[in-house]
């Protein structure tokens, strides 16, 4: 039974402007992606696409923590499927239906309804669970010093809103139940709900629904358009994120291209140093990242998809030894400072005018920079993939090799290496001499 | 003993000769005392198995790891790219290191600058001479002894290398007991990323304290290291928590030769 109305007009209006509005958001942060260097991770697809399957779909990496890989487990299946009715609200409000599907579905319509309300039932229990562990029984990684103001609130938003959500399908389903001229139902859980409308006239029943259902829909898409601020978009670029992933082993340092070519050139006997470079010269490019322009778009990528769940500051050896260092603070900066850049190109019709700021020592200090070991265990227990430390290294490539900033006992050992062939100071001749005493 | 020596890559090539495998020695393991005795032991199981194995002694130089790591790649592609020139001359085919950080770097980070080998750990090498019989451990004097072991990231995480050293002290009949954090969560022992080479930052302990303190709460009577910086950092834990006289850190290249009764 269609009913187009003046109500089907104010949803088709809400979803277009909440459409364009996220689009719109979203090409924002694609752009401030691609502030990074390219860098081709589009190599051995069929290896990608297991990543990502495994990881992103499957979830692999969240299980490793059981408490909190199930729960989030219970949420990310409730997400998707319960998006599924979605679908029919988005159908019954342009065309101004009620509940189209529930007749052609007929009885497997009430299964289904039946199955989501018993996920949204879950959801919300995961949802509490995870309010507590941020709140009540504090998980400490959630109190770390970046957590502080924003982020903490951002991360009870997220999981009040769900709840909301999850309490207005149900709710919706619950008043449907008394109607005389319910469509479908009572349902699984809902029908212990409907007592609370047992007052109610047919109207009031009828308002109740509605307000439920506006409620519902106008609440997704708010949460929609709230995810490009928040740690939440990791539920779209958990996806790209894995798949996109370095595929090498985790010890494989990238060599920097610059550099390689300095090297050839500096040992090659026949090269004259003196000759104009063979790509028609121009700005030299700068070794290592100062701000975020300097790192690949993958590292960017990182930073959005990052949820500040913390696994890598709880698995850092210098975090967890006190000091400033937290791989999560790291990834959170590189964000903070692509915003930043973002804003600034926005506000200067399309190119970056200089700030005087850069995301090394604006966001990132040195101190934490150079507490690193370098031990990947940051990169081992991110779940979506995350690589912090390639950014750490990047930045101490920049403080080393263009401003000469390291520690006066680590130019030391350099000076060592360069000078005997290892970073203590002894004689290369000596080398095999424990060979004498064998 | 000197019909034990093992032989250089200049000695070999001006006889004629190809060795099997090029055992890379490392800095540590040339220079640190304690390292030394790493590298004799794992020396002597090599002749005593019969392996055809060569170093390149003098002319072996840095890998470059804690340049790099230090984030100095200009001074890591120079020793990486001297270094490749030495090994590609002697037409080197396969390396063998009991440096966890030599090993990451020769196989995973000199290929792209020409440098092609099959490298592996020294733990790796004495698993696959001991299951293909080339050597055998008799006498089994470890057996029994309460024995952990410390991953090294290099080895580990870095590389996904966690048997090998567990099936060594497997073989040697040892009572193995694992540390709370161990194989892909193994905690770093603090000597990574250069930090070997400096003073640590700021904060409210070392971070082999802690790896220590964590090795020490499964009541081990050794402690097993398969790094010559690991090694390092644990003895001086050891040493902090004043337990020297009862908790040994040894090589895994150690505990096989001990345990085989081999020299």
């Amino acid at each position: 039974m269609m009913n187009f109305g003046i109500a089907n007009i104010i949803f088709i209006a809400a979803l277009g402007t909440a459409i364009f509005i996220f689009a719109r958001n979203v090409g924002k942060i694609r752009r401030n992606i691609m502030l990074g260097k390219d860098i081709n991770r589009s190599d051995n697809k069929a290896e990608r696409w297991k990543t990502m399957g495994r990881v992103a779909m499957g979830q692999s990496k969240m299980v490793t923590r059981p408490i909190a890989g199930f729960f989030h487990i219970v949420i990310y299946v409730g997400f998707v499927l319960i998006n599924i009715e979605v679908l029919e609200i988005l159908i019954d409000g342009i065309f101004g239906t009620h509940r189209v599907l529930a007749s052609p579905l007929g009885a497997i319509y009430t299964s289904a309804i039946n199955f989501f309300e018993v996920l949204a039932v879950l959801v919300i229990l995961a949802c509490v669970v995870f309010l507590w562990r941020r709140n009540v029984r504090v998980i400490p990684r959630f109190r770390k010093d970046e957590m502080k103001g924003w982020p903490t609130k951002d991360g009870n938003y997220i999981l009040i809103i769900e709840i909301v959500l999850m309490v207005a399908l149900l709710g919706m389903n619950a008043s449907e139940a008394n109607m005389e001229a319910a469509v479908a139902g009572p349902y699984l859980v809902s029908q212990y709900l409907a007592p609370i409308f047992n007052g109610f006239s047919q109207e009031g029943l009828h308002t109740a629904e509605r307000i439920f259902w506006w409620g519902h829909i106008l609440g997704i898409l708010a949460f929609l358009n709230y995810l490009p601020f928040s740690k939440h978009f990791h539920i779209i670029l958990a996806f790209p994120n894995t798949w996109y992933a370095n595929l090498n082993p985790k010890g494989a340092f990238k060599n920097n291209d610059t550099v390689t070519k300095e090297v050839k050139m500096m040992m090659d006997p026949n090269a004259d140093p003196y000759a104009a470079p063979a790509d028609g010269g121009g700005e030299p490019e700068r070794f290592g990242a100062k701000d975020v322009t300097d790192l690949d778009w993958t590292n960017i990528m990182n930073a959005y998809a990052c949820t500040e769940c913390g696994r890598c500051t709880a698995e850092c050896p210098a975090n967890q030894t006190g000091k400033k260092l937290s791989p999560r603070k790291i990834m959170m900066d590189v964000r903070d400072r692509a915003e930043v850049v973002g804003a600034n190109i926005d506000e200067n019709n399309g190119t970056f005018k200089d700030d005087g700021k850069s995301l090394l020592d604006d966001h990132i200090t040195r101190e934490e920079l150079w507490a690193c070991t370098t031990c990947n265990a940051c990169v081992e227990a991110c779940p979506v993939l995350i690589d912090p430390l390639d950014i750490i290294m990047k930045m101490r490539q920049y403080m080393v090799m263009e401003e000469s900033s390291a520690a006066q006992e680590l130019n030391l050992m350099m000076t060592n290496v360069e000078n005997n062939g290892a970073p203590w100071q002894f004689s290369q001749a000596d080398r095999a001499n424990w060979a004498d005493e064998l | 003993m000197s019909e034990h020596k093992i032989p250089s890559m200049a000695d070999m090539m001006a006889q004629g000769k190809t060795p099997d495998v090029l055992f890379w020695v490392g800095c540590a393991g040339s220079f640190d005392d304690r390292a030394k005795k790493i590298t004799k032991a794992f020396a002597r199981i090599l002749l005593q198995a019969g392996v055809n194995v060569a170093i390149l002694g003098k002319e072996e130089s840095c890998t470059g790891d804690p340049a790099k790591r230090a984030g100095n790649e200009f001074l890591f592609q120079m020793q990486a790219m001297t270094n490749i020139e030495v090994l590609n001359g002697y037409d080197i085919k396969k390396i063998v290191t009991t440096c966890p950080h030599c090993f990451n770097t020769l196989k995973n980070e000199y290929p792209a600058l020409g440098g092609n080998y099959e490298v592996m750990h020294h733990t790796q090498y004495l698993r696959e001479l001991l299951e293909t019989g080339k050597l055998k451990i008799e006498g089994g004097k470890l057996k029994g002894k309460r024995i952990t072991f410390h991953d090294p990231c290099y080895l580990g995480r870095a590389n996904g290398e966690y048997e090998a050293p567990r099936k060594l002290i497997e073989t040697i009949e040892a009572e193995f007991v694992e540390m709370r954090r161990c194989k892909s969560k193994g905690l770093c022992c603090g000597a990574g990323g250069a930090q070997m080479f400096k003073e640590p930052e700021k904060g409210n302990k070392d971070i082999n304290i802690e790896r220590t303190e964590e090795a020490l709460e499964t009541k081990p009577e050794i402690i097993a290291a398969a790094c010559p910086f690991c090694n390092t950092m644990m003895s001086d834990g050891i040493k902090n928590q004043e337990k020297e006289d009862s908790v040994k850190v040894y090589d895994l290249a150690e505990l096989v030769e001990m345990a085989g009764n081999l020299s």
